[in-house]
């Protein structure tokens, strides 16, 4: 039992790392990118390719596909997303849509079927684990994928609130025509937030790479975690993604308890769940819950 | 003295009357497929009516109550797998794609309550939660055996030639009604909301359209028309497997044809559907290739022509193909 809790925070912790670029494109830009999945297995390939066939450490394989994916990112606002802000809120969710069903398939062009790792780069780490007292083994390289999240996510929060280039990202993001007045360069600063929100990807696609098996069409799948993940959490700091990818996560171990299929199902369930309590509570967070609980 | 210039009123007009003829037309067409192309025409000519019925369901959704859903295979999935299981219940397999669509209705009614709050991003997203949520429930049911699926094997009481002509007729009838319904809603009172919050949502809301109540009766239509596209794509297929009647890729037809057509306007799905049919025709044997092309003609078109096809025919026509709007003329003169 015991066991089972510390995997399910340990697996929230992957889901983290997965929401974070989704989270922050979407409380920046308030779009929500349907090629988040696409980008991450992107990254992963990436990664495979530069570990794997060129023989770099991963460390610095994730370095280098941070920078490659910031610059993809760049170039993703400037062409496709600027121009599709401009049509309405639809356009760019139809865009990204777009972008994801080109990327599944070229990936499936490119790289063929096979399910990939990018485990055998790193050695035992894999397979490594802490024991705990109680006779409790838990994986190291879910600590570090949680580690990861709560430092990235402390990182992206500082950033955000700490730096002049944060506030000019949040000052674009809260209104982008005054922004422009006060003399921000908008198009630059959302540029660079679609920049940083792939480059977190690639944290992303180092844990999918390193946890398991998969292949090219395995993006929706972490774009739905993703996006269940930040809709329990719900929007305003990323820390609340935090909470949502642990209670997705504790939903889908109880679920994979009861039941072998229960793990997918009772995670779109404590999804519905979210968007039912939404639903009465007006404007939705786990703390608006609490402190209505409290009133009444 | 001031002169009042008399306003004349109008729906329709000549383009409108030639389009109706068209469609008439081409509905007559249809309906004599089985003796002009065979069997194998009459699936095809089902496979025509499927994308125009998906074409126009989402149109209505995205186009007009600004509603993008990546999820409608929730409707489309259901709906088979509702068919299938009415037939093991010794339904007629006929009437049970006409209770499954029921179905989808009633389904998009109840999902209606509480996925009409989310927004945007959120309710495209959320949907696709909710169809890989019924995929996975369809998948724990032993009649369908995960997977690998099952077929509607009580078609097989009928003969070949007569069941290709009935699933055929029927497909016709299915569209033809939805798409009438969608017409006078869109002519009706209520139309006039719709439009009204498909060019400003927010406009409309201020000048006291009940938005949600609207948006609702649109996303339950398209519940209803993508239900009955499902149910009929599994009696001209007869095989159910449940990841191609959920899969993705219907979520990218259904985009590509809205796109390519003209988000917004019912002449442009149309168009975008009979164009994917034809593109479907040639080129599907391409496979990862073929949703490639799909994939990017679909986001040049969101980029560079986001009114679509018929963002660049309509405005050259004289008055609406399909009308669902007024025309108001001034004709000089009359009180001098």
């Amino acid at each position: 039992m015991m066991a089972q809790l510390i995997n399910a925070v340990l697996l929230g912790g992957y889901y983290t790392v997965l929401a974070i670029g989704l989270a922050f494109m979407y409380s920046v830009m308030n779009i929500i990118n349907l090629a988040h999945g696409a980008f991450i297995v992107l990254s992963a390939f990436g990664l495979l390719i530069l570990g794997a066939n060129w023989g770099v450490p991963l460390p610095l394989a994730i370095l280098v596909m941070m920078v490659v994916m910031f610059i993809l990112g760049v170039g993703l606002q400037r062409t496709v997303l600027s121009r599709a802000s401009k049509g309405g809120e639809l356009l760019p969710l139809l865009a990204t849509f777009g972008i994801a069903i080109i990327l599944d398939n070229m990936m499936f062009l490119g790289f063929g079927a096979d399910s990939n790792s990018l485990a055998p780069l790193v050695g035992d780490l894999s397979w490594a684990s802490f024991e705990l007292p109680g006779n409790i083994f838990i994986g190291k390289l879910s600590v570090y994928i949680l580690v990861v999240a709560v430092v990235a996510i402390a990182a992206i929060e500082f950033f955000l609130r700490r730096t002049e280039l944060g506030h000019r990202i949040q000052a674009t993001s809260q209104d982008r025509a005054t922004a422009s007045l006060l003399g921000i360069d908008t198009d630059r600063t959302l540029a660079i937030a679609t920049g940083i929100a792939l480059a977190t990807g690639v944290l992303a696609a180092a844990a999918l790479g390193l946890r398991s098996a998969w292949g090219p069409y395995d993006g929706s799948a972490q774009l739905l975690f993703a996006f269940e993940a930040v809709v329990i959490g719900g929007i305003g700091s990323l820390w609340r993604v935090l909470a949502g990818a642990m209670i997705l996560a504790f939903a889908q171990s109880l679920g994979a308890m009861i039941h072998p299929q229960g793990f997918l199902i009772c995670g779109h369930l404590a999804f519905l769940a979210a968007v039912f309590i939404r639903l009465r509570g007006g404007a939705f967070s786990l703390s608006s819950l609490i402190s209505k609980g409290s009133k009444t | 003295m001031i002169t009042q210039p008399k306003l004349t009123v109008a729906r329709g007009g000549k383009t409108a009357n030639i389009t109706i003829g068209l469609m008439i037309f081409a509905a007559a067409i249809l309906a004599a497929t089985p003796w002009l192309f065979g069997v194998g025409g009459s699936g095809r000519a089902v496979a025509l009516l499927v994308y125009i019925l998906l074409a126009v369901m989402w149109n209505a959704l995205a186009g007009f109550a600004g509603l993008v859903s990546i999820g409608q295979t929730l409707f489309f999935g259901v709906a088979a797998y509702a068919t299938i299981r009415l037939a093991d219940a010794g339904v007629n397999p006929y009437f049970a794609i006409l209770i499954a669509t029921g179905i989808g209705a009633v389904l998009g009614w109840v999902t209606s309550f509480f996925m009409l709050s989310l927004k945007d991003g959120e309710f495209a997203i959320g949907m696709w939660v909710l169809s890989s949520l019924a995929h996975l429930c369809v998948n724990l049911d032993p009649l369908i055996q995960g997977e690998t699926g099952t077929s509607l094997i009580s078609l097989n009481s009928y003969d070949i030639e007569l069941r290709s002509k009935l699933t055929l007729w029927l497909a016709l009838a299915i569209t033809i009604a939805i798409f009438v319904i969608l017409v006078l809603l869109l002519r009706s009172r209520m139309g006039a909301a719709i439009t009204a919050i498909r060019d400003d949502e927010l406009g409309a809301r201020s000048i006291g359209v009940n938005v949600v109540r609207t948006k609702r009766v649109v996303f339950v239509l398209a519940a209803t028309g993508t239900a009955a596209a499902g149910a009929l794509w599994l009696a001209s297929n007869t095989n159910f497997q449940p990841r191609a009647f959920f899969g993705v890729q219907w979520t990218a037809y259904m985009l590509f044809m809205v796109l390519v057509g003209g988000l917004g306007r019912i002449e442009g799905a149309i168009i975008g559907a009979v164009l994917f049919f034809i593109i479907e025709t040639y080129f599907a044997a391409y496979g990862v290739w073929y949703l490639v092309g799909l994939g990017t003609v679909a986001v040049f078109f969101a980029l560079m022509l986001p009114k679509g096809l018929w963002g660049w025919i309509g405005p050259r026509l004289p008055g609406e193909a399909i009308p669902t709007g007024y025309l108001v003329e001034k004709s000089k003169n009359e009180a001098e």
